[in-house]
C-alpha cells in the first residue's frame, strides 16, 4: 500500500510540475513574440529594485490597509512552503513529518505556519470581504466584470481551503500523536489545530488516519493544482512579479524613449550634406522598414508584454489615473488585461497553426484598445507610479499613439492644429515666432 | 501689480546680446512657448525674471531664436515632429555652448534634460524652483515672509516636475521660507492629481467623461481651504486658475506661480 501510494504520489508531482512547465515554456514564448529590449545596464539597481519592491513588497504597503493583508498572505505562503518541501519529501520516500528530527526547531516551524495559516484565512477573508461586500470601486470597473472577477474569488477561496486543509490534516495527526497512533509520533507545535482538534475527539484511530491522510492528499494535489491555475489567471504575478521588477525601467519617469529609427531620418534631413536624390544606400541584410509604434503585440517590446502577464488586477493604476477618476474610458488596468488577452490570442492561433501564427485579421488596437481610451491619457505616470510591481501602462499607450500619428495620421484634429502650429511656427499655438520676446518690452517698460 | 519705483532697470539680455559681446552667461532662461506668448504665463516669466535681476544672476534667453521643445508633439506620438524640434534647438543651444539652463515650464524641464541628451543636447537643467532656492541657500536672494505670513498656501505638484523627475522639495521649502500655511492635499507629491493639461490635453477638448480632471483636482485643493493655490507649471496654473473659475472662488482664491509668490513678496 505504501508502495503504491508513493508511486502515486510521484506521478501526481511529475504530472503537476510537466504541465506548468509546459506552461511557462508558452509564456516565455509568447513574450518572445515582442521586440527585444535591452535592459542589461545598472544590474545592481535591478537586483536593489527587485528586492525592495516584489521581495519587500516597498510598494504595497503605500496603502497600508490592503499593504499589511497582502504581506501576511504572501509572507504566510512563502514561509508554509517549507512545509510542502517536508510533503513532498514524505510522499516520495513514504516518510512521516522527515524533518521532526529538528526537534524543537522543528516545533517552532509548524507552530509558526500554524500560526500563519490562520493569518493567511483572516486576510483572505477581509480580501473577500472588500471585494464583495464593501465592493470597493477599483473591484467593480467595467473591466472587471466575469472571469476577471471570478478569477479574483477563486484564488481567495483556493487559498482559504489550502489553509484549512493543512490546519486540519495537522488537527488530525496531533489527535493521533496524542492516541499514540504507531507512525505518528510526537513531533510539532500545534497552536491553532490543537484549538480544533478536538472536533476529531470521537474518531478511532482508524477514522483519524483517513482524514489525516485526506487532508494530507487534497493539500498537496490542491497546492498543485493551484501552481498550474496561475498561468490561466492573475495570480501569474506571485512569479512574474520579480522579473517584471528587475526589468522596469530605471530612468525618470517622465523620460520616454527617443524612437532610433526616426533619428537616423531626422539626421538625415538636417543633414546639409545629405543628396537627397541619393540612392538608398545598400546595406547588407537591409530590414524592411521598421514600423512606427504599436497597432498589436508583436509592436511592443516583451518588457510590456512581461508587464501583461505580471498584471494582477489590482487596479491601483485605475483608481489613481486622473482620466478614470473623471469618467472617461481609459483604465490602465484595462490596458495590460487587454494587451494580455490579445497575447493569449495570438498563442492559442500559434498553437492551432502549427507553430506559425495565422493572420486573423484583429489587432490589440480597435480589436481591444479603443482610440478613446488612449486619446484620454495626459501622460501623467499616476498609473506608473501606482503599480506595486512596476508596469508601466503608460508606454504601451504611448507606443499606440505613436502608430496612430505616424502610420494613420488619425491624431484628433486639434492636436494636428496644435502640431501644424509647431512645424510652422515653432509653438503649439499660431504665434509667430519673431514675437517670442515681445514680453521683453513689457516688463523693461515697466 | 508692482510698484513704479523701481530703482533699477530690467535687464533681458538675449544670448546673441551676449555672443557679440563675447560673454557666456551663468545660465540660459529657457521661456517656453506659455511663458513667451500665454498672458497668464508671461506673468510668471516677468516675475521670474525680477527675480533674476534683483539676485543679480547673470542670465540671457534665446528669444526669437527658441522654438518649442517638441514635448506636446512627443507626448502625442509624433516623435518625427519632437526629433525635428529637439535637433533644431539642440544645434542652436550646442552652437551657443550652453551648459546650464533654467525653465519655469517642468514640459520643458522634462524633455530638455531627459529626452535631449540622446540627440546631443546634454546639459545641466533645472527647474526654476530649483535655482530660486539654492539662491536662497547661497544668499543671493533672501525672502521676506510678511506679506504671505500665516497665509494658507497649497501646491499643486506638476507631474512632469514630481513623479515624472522626483522635485518635490524645492518649490516647497520656498513657500515655507514664505512663513506661509503651507496645507497639503489628500493626494500630494508621488500622489499628486494631474491638472489634466499633460500628454497634449491643454490642445484639445477632453474626452467624454463625468467630469473635466482640472475640476476635479480643484475640488482637492479646495478641500484645504486654501487662500492660494500655488503652481509650478504653466498648463497647471491655466488648467486651476479654470477649475478656481469653474468653482466661482475667483475672487477669494488666487493660483499663483511660487515665482510669482516669492516676486510679490519682495515687492518686485
Amino acid at each position: 500500500m505504501g508502495f503504491i501510494s508513493q508511486i502515486l504520489f510521484a506521478v501526481v508531482l511529475i504530472a503537476g510540475i510537466g504541465y506548468f512547465v509546459r506552461n511557462i515554456n508558452k509564456l516565455r514564448r509568447n513574450i518572445k513574440l515582442g521586440k527585444p529590449v535591452d535592459r542589461s545596464d545598472n544590474k545592481a539597481e535591478r537586483w536593489r529594485n527587485m528586492a525592495l519592491i516584489a521581495l519587500g513588497q516597498k510598494k504595497m504597503v503605500v496603502r497600508p490597509i490592503p499593504g499589511l493583508l497582502h504581506i501576511i498572505v504572501y509572507v504566510g505562503f512563502i514561509i508554509i512552503n517549507i512545509e510542502v518541501l517536508e510533503i513532498v519529501i514524505d510522499g516520495l520516500f513514504g516518510t512521516h513529518r522527515v524533518l521532526s528530527f529538528l526537534g524543537g526547531f522543528y516545533d517552532f516551524l509548524i507552530g509558526s505556519f500554524e500560526i500563519l495559516a490562520l493569518l493567511v484565512i483572516v486576510s483572505v477573508t477581509i480580501f473577500w470581504i472588500r471585494r464583495n461586500v464593501i465592493r470597493l470601486k477599483r473591484f467593480w470597473n467595467p473591466e472587471m466584470k466575469g472571469w476577471p472577477k471570478n478569477d479574483a474569488n477563486y484564488i481567495l477561496y483556493f487559498e482559504a481551503v489550502l489553509m484549512l486543509l493543512f490546519l486540519t490534516m495537522n488537527a488530525a495527526d496531533h489527535q493521533l500523536q496524542q492516541a499514540g497512533a504507531a507512525h505518528y509520533a510526537q513531533a510539532g507545535a500545534f497552536p491553532v489545530s490543537g484549538m480544533i482538534s478536538s472536533v476529531f475527539g470521537g474518531l478511532d484511530v482508524a477514522s483519524l488516519i483517513a482524514v489525516e491522510r485526506m487532508a494530507w492528499w487534497f493539500h498537496i494535489i490542491g497546492i498543485l493544482i493551484f501552481l498550474n491555475y496561475l498561468y490561466f489567471s492573475k495570480h501569474l504575478h506571485i512569479l512574474l512579479a520579480f522579473p517584471n521588477t528587475w526589468y522596469a525601467k530605471l530612468t525618470p519617469k517622465g523620460q520616454f524613449d527617443n524612437l532610433e529609427a526616426v533619428t537616423k531620418e531626422v539626421m538625415l534631413m538636417m543633414d546639409p550634406d545629405a543628396d537627397p536624390f541619393a540612392a538608398p544606400e545598400e546595406t547588407e541584410g537591409e530590414e524592411e522598414p521598421g514600423k512606427f509604434g504599436a497597432s498589436d503585440i508583436f509592436d511592443l517590446n516583451r518588457v510590456q508584454l512581461l508587464n501583461a502577464y505580471t498584471c494582477t488586477e489590482c487596479g491601483r493604476c485605475t483608481s489613481e489615473c486622473p482620466a478614470n477618476q473623471t469618467g472617461k474610458k481609459l483604465s490602465p488596468r484595462k490596458i495590460m488585461m487587454d494587451t494580455r488577452d490579445r497575447i493569449e490570442e495570438v498563442g492559442k492561433n500559434i498553437d492551432a497553426n502549427g507553430g506559425k501564427f495565422a493572420d486573423d485579421g484583429k489587432q490589440l488596437l480597435d480589436g481591444y484598445i479603443s482610440r478613446e481610451e488612449l486619446w484620454a491619457c495626459t501622460t501623467c505616470n499616476a498609473c506608473v507610479e501606482a503599480c506595486p510591481v512596476s508596469i508601466d501602462p503608460l508606454s504601451i499607450i504611448l507606443e499606440m499613439r505613436r502608430y496612430l500619428v505616424m502610420e494613420e495620421s488619425a491624431a484628433p484634429n486639434e492636436l494636428n492644429v496644435m502640431m501644424g502650429n509647431i512645424e510652422n511656427n515653432a509653438a503649439p499655438w499660431p504665434f509667430n515666432q519673431m514675437d517670442r520676446l515681445n514680453w521683453k518690452e513689457e516688463i523693461e517698460t515697466t | 501689480m508692482h510698484p513704479l519705483v523701481m530703482s533699477e532697470v530690467i535687464k533681458v539680455p538675449t544670448m546673441a546680446e551676449y555672443m557679440g559681446l563675447g560673454k557666456v552667461p551663468e545660465v540660459l532662461f529657457w521661456v517656453g512657448c506659455a511663458g513667451s506668448f500665454d498672458d497668464r504665463a508671461k506673468k510668471i516669466t516677468k516675475a521670474f525674471v525680477r527675480i533674476l535681476n534683483k539676485a543679480g544672476v547673470d542670465f540671457a534667453v534665446l528669444g526669437t531664436e527658441e522654438s518649442c521643445t517638441g514635448d506636446p508633439a512627443k507626448r502625442a506620438g509624433n516623435e518625427f515632429l519632437f526629433q525635428m524640434q529637439a535637433v533644431t534647438n539642440i544645434e542652436v543651444l550646442n552652437g551657443y555652448e550652453i551648459k546650464k539652463i533654467v525653465t519655469t515650464c517642468p514640459h520643458c524641464f522634462n524633455t530638455l534634460k531627459n529626452e535631449y541628451p540622446s540627440l546631443g543636447g546634454k546639459y545641466e537643467v533645472i527647474h526654476h524652483t530649483q535655482l530660486l532656492r539654492s539662491l536662497l541657500d547661497e544668499g543671493r536672494l533672501t525672502i521676506e515672509g510678511g506679506k504671505f505670513k500665516g497665509k494658507r498656501i497649497t501646491f499643486h505638484d506638476p507631474c512632469y516636475l514630481g513623479r515624472a523627475n522626483n522635485v518635490y522639495e524645492a518649490p516647497r521649502e520656498l513657500i515655507r521660507k514664505l512663513d506661509a500655511e503651507l496645507v497639503e492635499m489628500k493626494s500630494c507629491r508621488s500622489r499628486g492629481l494631474c491638472c489634466g493639461a499633460g500628454g497634449a490635453q491643454m490642445f484639445k477638448e477632453p474626452e467624454k467623461g463625468d467630469m473635466d480632471v482640472n475640476v476635479k483636482r480643484t475640488e482637492q485643493a479646495l478641500e484645504t481651504a486654501p487662500e492660494i493655490i500655488a503652481a509650478g507649471c504653466p498648463f497647471c496654473n491655466t488648467m486651476m486658475t479654470d477649475g478656481v473659475k469653474a468653482k466661482e472662488k475667483e475672487n477669494s482664491i488666487a493660483v499663483m506661480d511660487v515665482a510669482e509668490l516669492i516676486a510679490a513678496a519682495e515687492d518686485l
